[in-house]
């Protein structure tokens, strides 16, 4: 099986941007660790080349840094590929991907609201499944809940 | 926030209706703010959260094999369906071949609660639309699946039938027997189904042709399932995407052309009697053997990620499973289908009739469990 054009095409276009060792992947899926300035880009080549389908979007926190993952599908061709994007932990802004995929705006809203990764560009990034006057990020690692009648 | 100061065309005020959280159609506790031009939508904007348990840091601090039975949570319709991917996931991670009794045994209970699931919605979608039968048919036989699971599993809601390398206990003796029996009678209540309501002329008039979604819309918006194939798009990851052992089974993947309300009820109906078929094909496949695979006793996978796709009977329920190396998930991020599939209501709600708002909703087929977690 021949490799496909676009895993070459996506390393000499964009520089920066590395493949993931397999070892760590464990579903088979092609991953690619990208700077945080070409996200974009990268979104828009890919989509043009066939990724029409955004499976799914999600950040994690790494203590260090935060990794926001985009698992991405072709529907024709049924190839995936996963791109990763680590950013900063002190100023975590990442531009939002929102206006080329809207099923997106949801899924930056989640990020938003649970690690406080800050989307620009995206059209109404306010919290979606916590209340507004919630405090802090819930799924950052060094959250702390104050304690309740039960602990 | 709604603008609420939004002008009609001819410039009069507009009025802001805020549809549930409390509202018997929203399915759940789903708020829809409205804003009106008499009875058209202008705008809409979902507000969801109401049912929020933080399951994806309640994730981080449990075991492996207890996020399975919290993955019986989700969509609590379809509990098989959740502890699949979960234990898909794990096993992916820890790299763990499981038996082939434990293969079928897997699919025949996603089948079985996809049949659940499909029948619930044509309860629930009649019952939309003012049809009170059918709920009350709907709910009769989704008993006499609930009857087989509880000989399996002890449950009847919340199952936890999966294990980490398999499934938790072996058939009861007469449970092929009964399935079998199901099955004979499902393929002739899905015909009183269809004479009840598929045929029925005032279901069509409020069905036929509302709430069209667009093939466009379904990819820009990442729609899956049958909302994806009623709009024509044939992908189903069972067989796209396949995993477990679905690729031996012989089924079609329906779909439909104008992606309407009615279109994503017939579809799901149409899919129902395909889920038949693989029940009936698994029960003649099913052969004595394991049922569990061997895994140690404290599941600790090796430093890793994995995303698992699976198909569950409202769209694509996936997993992102990072593992440290402990005895608990890094990181458990949630692909849930409901979430996904309810933002399409932004889109196509302006310019309906309030009353095709239910229409549209209970179409799409959604649980506020797996939207919020």
């Amino acid at each position: 099986m021949t490799e496909p054009r676009y895993l070459n095409d996506i390393k000499g276009k964009f520089p920066g941007t590395e493949a993931v060792l397999p070892e760590k992947i464990k579903d088979g899926i092609p991953a690619f660790d990208c700077p945080p300035s070409l996200i974009l880009d990268i979104v828009k080549y890919l989509k043009a080349e066939g990724f029409n389908y955004l499976m799914n979007l999600c950040a994690t926190d790494y203590k260090d840094t935060f990794e926001v993952i985009y698992h991405l599908s072709a529907l024709e061709s049924k190839a995936k590929i996963t791109l990763k994007v680590k950013i900063n932990r002190e100023k975590p802004e990442l531009a939002s991907i929102t206006p080329l995929h809207p099923g997106a705006n949801w899924q930056e809203r989640e990020a938003f609201d649970l690690l406080g990764v800050v989307f620009t560009g995206h059209p109404n990034l306010t919290r979606i499944l916590l209340s507004c006057d919630w405090e802090g990020y819930p799924l950052r690692k060094d959250y702390s809940r104050k304690p309740d009648q039960y602990d | 926030m709604i603008d609420n100061k939004l002008k009609d065309k001819d410039g009069f005020e507009t009025m802001y209706l805020n549809m549930g959280p409390q509202h018997p159609s929203t399915h759940g506790v789903l708020r829809l703010g409205l804003v009106l031009d008499g009875e058209v939508i202008v705008s809409a904007e979902p507000d969801i959260g109401y049912l929020h348990r933080g399951m994806e840091k309640l994730a981080e601090h449990r075991t492996y094999q207890a996020n399975i039975a919290m993955s019986d949570r989700f969509d609590y319709v379809t509990s098989m369906n959740n502890n699949f991917v979960v234990a898909l996931a794990i096993e992916k991670l820890l790299g763990v071949e499981i038996p082939k009794r434990a293969h079928y045994l897997r699919i025949l209970m996603a089948e079985l609660n996809r049949v659940v699931n499909h029948i619930l919605l044509f309860g629930f979608f009649a019952m939309d639309l003012g049809a009170t039968t059918a709920l009350i048919f709907g709910f009769r036989e989704r008993e006499e699946v609930l009857d087989l699971f509880e000989s399996v599993t002890g449950a009847r809601l919340t199952y936890n039938y999966f294990r980490v390398g398999g499934v938790a206990r072996d058939l009861p003796e007469d449970f092929i027997q009964k399935t079998g029996a199901f099955i004979k009678l499902m393929r002739k209540r899905i015909k009183d189904y269809d004479d009840l309501v598929t045929n029925n002329v005032i279901f069509r008039d409020r069905s036929v042709g509302i709430g069209k979604i667009s093939k466009e819309d379904i990819l820009a918006y990442s729609l899956s399932g049958p909302v994806m194939r009623a709009s024509g798009i044939k992908y189903d990851i069972r067989k796209d995407d396949t995993y477990s052992v679905y690729k031996e089974f012989d089924f079609n993947i329906p779909t439909r052309e104008d992606g309407d309300c009615f279109d994503r009820y017939l579809l799901r109906m149409l899919e129902l009697r395909e889920s038949l078929k693989i029940i009936e094909q698994v029960l003649v496949k099913l052969e004595p053997g394991e049922i569990m695979a061997k895994v140690p006793k404290v599941i600790k996978p090796p430093a890793g990620e994995a995303y698992i796709r699976t198909e569950s009977p409202k769209g694509e329920l996936s997993v992102y499973l990072v593992s440290d190396g402990t005895v608990n998930p890094y990181r458990f991020h949630l692909r849930a289908p409901s979430f996904i599939n309810l933002q399409i209501l932004q889109k196509i709600l302006p310019g309906v009739k309030v009353a095709d708002v239910i229409a549209i909703l209970g179409s799409i087929d959604i649980v506020l469990g797996e939207v919020d977690r």
